[in-house]
């Protein structure tokens, strides 16, 4: 345990994450930054291309409720904290909330909502169509998020079908790397892929160590 | 009835455009005026308001940097009619990875750059290769105004009140030697006062080259300000070029060198990505960007949130001035 002393203060607050207003200041926390964006593009607050802020600021709400929710289990584990896990559903909803303003904002505001031509782009382009598979299986995710889906597939189903959030981890780095790649600018690409893949790296070890016994 | 001729490549001038020469050599006497230093604060004054009045279109002048008085271009195509971009949109959304690479970057870092002192370096295949101050380069042409439109590579676009005068008077006055094919140009790049040179995203200093007769045409511009005053440092000062009818990162910011080759030069995008940036990069719908599409763009600061984005014209809308520099050129291949 003392190698685990950084944890110590989150484990004192443990009693906190059961107080029956923390999940709805979660909530209200999650929706920060769809409120702040509502906010300035209707204040002209966006620069000069809001459009394109909007289709990247959603993308980029979405990478960064992926990886929350891809930390929730491992923190859970390391800081035997199993109150954490009631945060799991709703986390793994906003990041399917936040696609799918990622999606939209894209057909709208790239693509006029010409069915058509969103359906050429997603041929054509690669990067779009890693994007939009990433999507597809989100919204697997979430229409099976409810109790009673989980009831209706088993437990053991559900959960390998819910191992697909680590397939699209993946599709959704793929899809930031490739969309940057033409400006060989992989900063911000990195930064998600340093936190990403410790989140991957310490599932696939306790996997190794179940397996082993 | 109006009846246009591209017979040359070009609109040719009404009549009524031509400039008479009476008034021409006024002009070289007052530029010279000025640029001898004789006038002062005052006669720059009136200067800049007599120029306004033998070009009454001339854009209102932001504030943000010493005027730069010019005429309206009389050039064809060289003026558009389109709704400029506001001054703010187009100096806090650049492109300038010098300075950083997201759009706002240039804007916040570009404060640093010093423009003055500042030479520009022509070499290579020319008879007479000079080092040029800028000083020497503002008063080599008379200025003049135009207005193109600026399409860049990632789908926006912009119209923008260039300053500056064709690239081609600086060329002849250097003469190129027969074996001269292509131009090079060759930007800052000075890591002291340019954060984003440190950085990998490009190799250093970021080269653009053009064919000779791309750098001759006189819609090739050598640009020193916008919007009637001097180019503010995120836009390229204090010399940068503008070809309008390329994508963007063909017109090179704040240039220090210009050399005569008679290889193609390696550019700076080309060299990153070979196959998603073509050394000619002439703006085209019908070649798409690897990653996207180019058939349409979003004109910056005009089209709202909502507005289908407008359709790409072949070489940017510049077809009957340029279209016959590529005659007979396979332009998927050569992109």
């Amino acid at each position: 345990m003392s190698a685990l002393a950084w944890l110590q203060p989150a484990v004192r607050l443990r009693p906190l994450l059961r107080h029956r207003l923390t999940k709805p200041i979660a909530f209200f926390l999650s929706l920060l930054p769809f409120c702040w964006l509502l906010y300035a593009a209707t204040n002209d607050l966006l620069g000069a291309n809001p459009a394109e802020a909007l289709v990247r600021a959603t993308g980029d709400w979405t990478l960064r409720f992926l990886c929350l929710v891809l930390a929730v289990t491992p923190l859970r584990v390391i800081s035997h904290t199993p109150a954490l896990a009631s945060f799991r559903r709703m986390l793994g909803l906003f990041v399917y909330f936040y696609v799918v303003l990622h999606l939209l904002s894209y057909s709208w505001f790239d693509m006029g909502f010409d069915v058509t031509d969103i359906g050429r782009d997603i041929a054509k382009r690669p990067f779009i169509l890693v994007g939009f598979s990433a999507f597809v299986l989100l919204t697997a995710l979430a229409l099976t998020s409810f109790n009673r889906a989980i009831k209706a597939l088993g437990a053991k189903r559900w959960q390998l079908l819910h191992r697909l959030v680590y397939v699209v981890a993946g599709l959704a780095l793929l899809h930031f790397f490739w969309m940057r790649a033409g400006k060989n600018d992989f900063a911000e690409v990195g930064v998600y892929a340093l936190i990403l893949g410790p989140l991957m790296g310490w599932r696939l070890i306790t996997f190794i160590r179940k397996t082993r016994r | 009835m109006l009846i246009k001729t591209n017979r040359d490549g070009y609109c040719q001038p009404l009549p009524s455009e031509i400039t008479s020469q009476r008034v021409y050599e006024e002009r070289r006497t007052l530029v010279k005026l000025m640029a001898s230093g004789v006038a002062g604060a005052a006669l720059t004054a009136w200067a800049s308001r007599a120029a306004h009045a033998q070009a009454p279109t001339l854009t209102p002048r932001p504030g943000k940097q010493p005027a730069l008085p010019s005429v309206k271009s009389s050039l064809a195509g060289a003026i558009t009619m389109e709704k400029l971009t506001p001054y703010k949109d187009a100096s806090s959304y650049n492109n300038f990875y010098e300075f950083g690479t997201d759009k706002a970057d240039p804007a916040r870092n570009a404060h640093t750059l010093k423009t003055s002192p500042w030479t520009v370096e022509i070499e290579g295949l020319v008879k007479k290769p000079a080092k040029y101050t800028v000083e020497d380069l503002l008063k080599l042409s008379a200025q003049q105004e135009r207005i193109y439109r600026l399409r860049c590579v990632e789908g926006w676009s912009m119209v923008i009140p260039w300053v500056g005068y064709s690239l081609s008077e600086l060329i002849k006055k250097v003469e190129p030697l027969g074996s001269a094919k292509y131009v090079e140009f060759v930007t800052l790049a000075d890591p002291k006062t340019m954060p984003g040179v440190g950085s990998r995203v490009l190799d250093w200093p970021y080269v653009e080259g053009l064919r000779l007769d791309e750098a001759m045409h006189p819609l090739t511009l050598l640009s020193f300000g916008m919007y009637g005053e001097l180019l503010p440092n995120q836009s390229g000062a204090p010399v940068r070029l503008v070809v309008p009818w390329k994508y963007g990162f063909k017109s090179g910011k704040s240039l220090v060198k210009i050399r005569f080759t008679d290889k193609q030069p390696a550019t700076a995008w080309n060299k990153a990505a070979a196959n998603e940036y073509g050394f000619y990069s002439n703006v085209n719908p019908d070649v798409d960007h690897p990653r996207w599409s180019q058939a349409t763009e979003r004109r910056i600061g005009e089209d709202g949130l909502f507005a289908k984005k407008r359709k790409t014209l072949m070489f940017n809308g510049y077809e009957a001035q340029v279209g016959q520099l590529y005659a007979g050129m396979d332009l998927k291949k050569f992109f």
